[in-house]
C-alpha cells in the first residue's frame, strides 16, 4: 500500500486525438497527487477539463500522454490488464451529476448490489456490504423502495451507497450536487464528508459552488485544460483577483471582506465560514460604536 | 398513478402465487397453454375455467381488475367471435338463414370455445405474470431460464440487462415526455386540436428532443457502469437468490393433475354425459 493514493504526471487528454483536424486538448500537463483519506476540491469554469481530469483519475477515459500510477500501479505500463483496470475503476469510485443516469435497478438495494455483483463477491458478503453502505447513506429503511420515487438527494445518497459497497479508496465527485435543491446538496454533502472523515475515503469533490469548494482540505483550480492553483482554502481564495480572471468568484465572506478593504478597513480576506468572518468585522464594529 | 401503470401494472402481495418462484411461474403459464389446447370439450373447458377462477381467489387481485386486463381484446373477442358464428359449417340444419349467412349450431359451440379460449388464456397470463411478478423478477427468471441458450453463444444475459435497464428507465422517460411537452405548449404548440395529421405532426417537437436525452442518458448509464466495475456477466453473482418453497413443488402438481383430468375427461367425458359439443 502506497502512501500517495493517486500520482498524476504530466497527464494529458485530447478528444479526437486520431484526427488532427477535430483534435480538441481537454487536460494539458497536469501534476498532482492524491493522498490517502485526503479531501480536495476541484474548480474550473465549464469547460476548463475538470470533468475529463475526474474520468482520466479511474480510467474511464485513457491518458493520451502522461503517468497515471493509482496505489502504486503504472496504469501506463505494458503491463497494465484488464483486471488491473477493474481493480483501478474498483479503488477510484465516482459519482455523476445527472441522478437518474447512474441508477441502474428499479429497487434501492438491487441497485447498491450492482457494483459487488460485478465484483464476483458471493451473496453473503454482498448482503452485508449493501446494508452496511445504505446505513452508511442513512438510507436503510428505503432498501425495498423504488428509485424512481426517492427525492434527487435521496438518488445521490444511494449512488453513494453503491460506490461504498465496493469499498473504494477514493470517490470522485463530479458536479454530484449541481442538480439538486439545497436539501438535497446538504445530504450530500453530509454523506461525503463522513464518508472521509469515518472512513478515511479520499474525496474528490468537483464543483462551482465555492461555499463547498471551502470546506475541502485542499483546492485545486484548473483553468484551460491546466492546473492553475493548488493550495489550502484559504491560500487559493486569498487571490481573488486571479480567480475573477479565470471565469471564477470567491465564497460571499471574502468579497464582503475584500469590499471593506478597498474602503478602508484592516481586515484579513481569507474567512472562509460565516462564523471565522463575524470574528474577524467584530472588533471593527466595537471600535466604531465606541468612537 | 401513469408511472404505476406502465411499470408492468404489478401489483405487490403476499399471497401464494406472489410468493412463488417466477421460473416455476413462467414454466406454469406454458403448461397452462398446453391445458387449454388440449380441452376439446364443453365440460373440460369448464374444468379449465373453474381452476382459473380458483387461481383469481387465491391471488387475492379483485374481479374487477381481472375484467379491466380483458378491456383490450374485447375487439378481438368479438371479430374471432363473428369469423367463427359464419365460417362454421354444420351438418343439420341452419339455425339461422338469410341470404348468404348460415348459423349453424356447431358455429355457436365453436364461437363460444374460442372467446373462452382466449379470455382463459389472457387472464391466466396476466395473473400468473404481470400482476403477481415484478418486472425485475420476470426479467431474472426469463435470464434464468434462458441459459441453456448461452452454449450456443446466445448473449442472455445482456438481453436480460437491456430488459432489466429498460424498465428501470420508463418512469425517468415518461416524466421527461411530460416535461418536453409541457416546455412545447408553453411555446405555443397545441398536441390536443387539429386532425390526425396535424397531432402528429405536433409530435415531432416532442419526440426529437426526447431522443436525443435518451441517448445522453445511455451515454451517462454506460459510463457510470463501467465506473461499478460492469462487464457483462462473466463472474458476476447476484445478490437475490430464489428458493423453492412448498407451493412451487404444490402447483406444478396441480397443473399436472389438470392436465390428466383435462385429456381424461375429453376421452370420456361426452360419452357419460351424453350432452354437449365435443370438437
Amino acid at each position: 500500500m502506497s502512501e500517495q493514493l493517486i500520482v498524476c504526471e504530466h497527464l494529458a487528454y485530447t478528444y479526437n486525438a486520431d484526427t488532427p483536424r477535430d483534435a480538441v486538448p481537454a487536460v494539458r500537463d497536469i501534476s498532482f497527487s492524491v493522498a490517502r483519506g485526503e479531501y480536495i476540491a476541484v474548480l474550473g469554469h465549464n469547460g476548463s477539463g475538470k470533468s475529463t481530469l475526474a474520468k482520466l483519475l479511474n480510467l474511464i477515459l485513457e491518458p493520451t500522454a502522461g503517468r497515471l500510477t493509482v496505489d502504486g500501479v503504472d496504469t501506463t505500463s505494458p503491463d497494465f490488464s484488464e483486471d488491473d483496470l477493474f481493480e483501478v475503476r474498483r479503488k477510484v469510485g465516482m459519482v455523476f451529476q445527472n441522478p437518474d443516469n447512474q441508477l441502474v435497478a428499479t429497487v434501492v438495494e438491487e441497485d447498491v448490489a450492482f457494483g459487488p455483483e460485478n465484483l464476483g463477491l458471493p451473496r453473503a458478503e454482498i448482503r452485508r456490504r449493501v446494508d452496511d453502505a445504505l446505513r452508511e447513506v442513512d438510507m436503510s429503511e428505503y432498501a425495498l423502495h423504488a428509485t424512481h420515487k426517492l427525492s434527487g438527494g435521496q438518488k445521490q445518497r444511494v449512488a453513494i451507497a453503491g460506490m461504498i459497497a465496493m469499498k473504494p479508496d477514493c470517490i470522485i465527485f463530479d458536479e454530484s450536487t449541481a442538480m439538486l435543491d439545497p436539501r438535497g446538496r446538504h445530504e450530500v454533502l453530509d454523506a461525503m464528508e463522513r464518508l472521509h472523515r469515518d472512513e478515511g475515503i479520499a474525496v474528490i469533490h468537483i464543483t462551482h459552488y465555492m461555499e463547498e469548494a471551502a470546506r475541502a482540505d485542499r483546492i485545486l483550480v484548473i483553468n484551460e485544460g491546466k492546473l492553475a492553483m493548488d493550495g489550502t482554502p484559504k491560500e487559493v481564495f486569498s487571490q481573488a483577483e486571479t480567480l475573477r480572471g479565470w471565469g471564477l468568484e470567491v465564497p460571499q465572506t471574502v468579497e464582503l471582506l475584500m469590499a471593506l478593504r478597498e474602503a478602508g478597513f484592516d481586515l484579513p480576506i481569507d474567512c472562509l465560514t460565516s462564523d471565522e468572518c463575524v470574528a474577524a468585522l467584530l472588533p471593527h464594529l466595537a471600535g466604531e460604536a465606541d468612537a | 398513478m401513469k408511472t404505476e401503470m406502465t411499470l408492468g401494472q404489478f401489483f405487490p402481495g403476499e399471497s401464494v402465487l406472489h410468493r412463488m418462484d417466477p421460473r416455476v411461474k413462467i414454466l406454469l403459464s406454458i403448461a397452462y397453454i398446453v391445458a387449454i389446447f388440449l380441452c376439446h370439450y364443453v365440460l373440460t373447458y369448464a374444468l379449465m375455467a373453474l381452476f382459473t377462477l380458483f387461481l383469481i381467489l387465491i391471488s387475492g387481485i379483485p374481479f374487477r381488475t381481472i375484467l379491466r386486463s380483458l378491456r383490450p381484446i374485447v375487439l378481438i373477442l368479438i371479430i374471432t367471435s363473428i369469423i367463427n358464428l359464419l365460417m362454421t359449417g354444420g351438418e343439420g340444419e341452419p339455425l339461422f338463414a338469410w341470404k348468404f349467412i348460415h348459423i349453424y349450431e356447431e358455429g355457436l359451440w365453436r364461437a363460444g370455445f374460442m372467446a373462452v379460449r382466449v379470455i382463459l388464456l389472457v387472464v391466466s397470463a396476466t395473473l400468473l405474470l404481470t400482476y403477481t411478478t415484478s418486472p425485475i423478477a420476470l426479467t431474472d427468471a426469463i435470464e434464468s431460464l434462458l441459459t441453456p441458450l448461452k452454449w450456443l453463444h446466445v448473449p442472455v444475459h445482456e438481453f436480460a440487462m437491456m430488459m432489466s435497464i429498460a424498465l428501470r428507465f420508463i418512469p425517468t422517460l415518461t416524466e421527461e415526455t411530460g416535461r418536453i411537452m409541457n416546455a412545447q405548449k408553453s411555446r405555443g404548440s397545441s398536441l390536443s386540436t387539429g386532425g390526425l395529421i396535424t397531432r402528429v405532426k405536433a409530435l415531432i417537437p416532442v419526440i426529437v428532443p426526447l431522443f436525443i436525452s435518451a441517448f445522453q442518458r445511455a451515454m451517462d448509464l454506460a459510463t457510470a457502469m463501467e465506473c461499478r466495475c460492469y462487464r457483462g456477466g462473466k463472474g458476476r453473482t447476484r445478490l437475490r437468490a430464489y428458493h423453492l418453497h412448498f407451493s412451487d413443488y404444490f402447483m406444478p402438481c396441480l397443473f399436472a393433475a389438470l392436465i390428466v383430468a383435462i385429456v381424461l375427461g375429453n376421452k370420456y367425458l361426452p360419452d357419460l354425459v351424453g350432452w354437449g359439443y365435443s370438437l
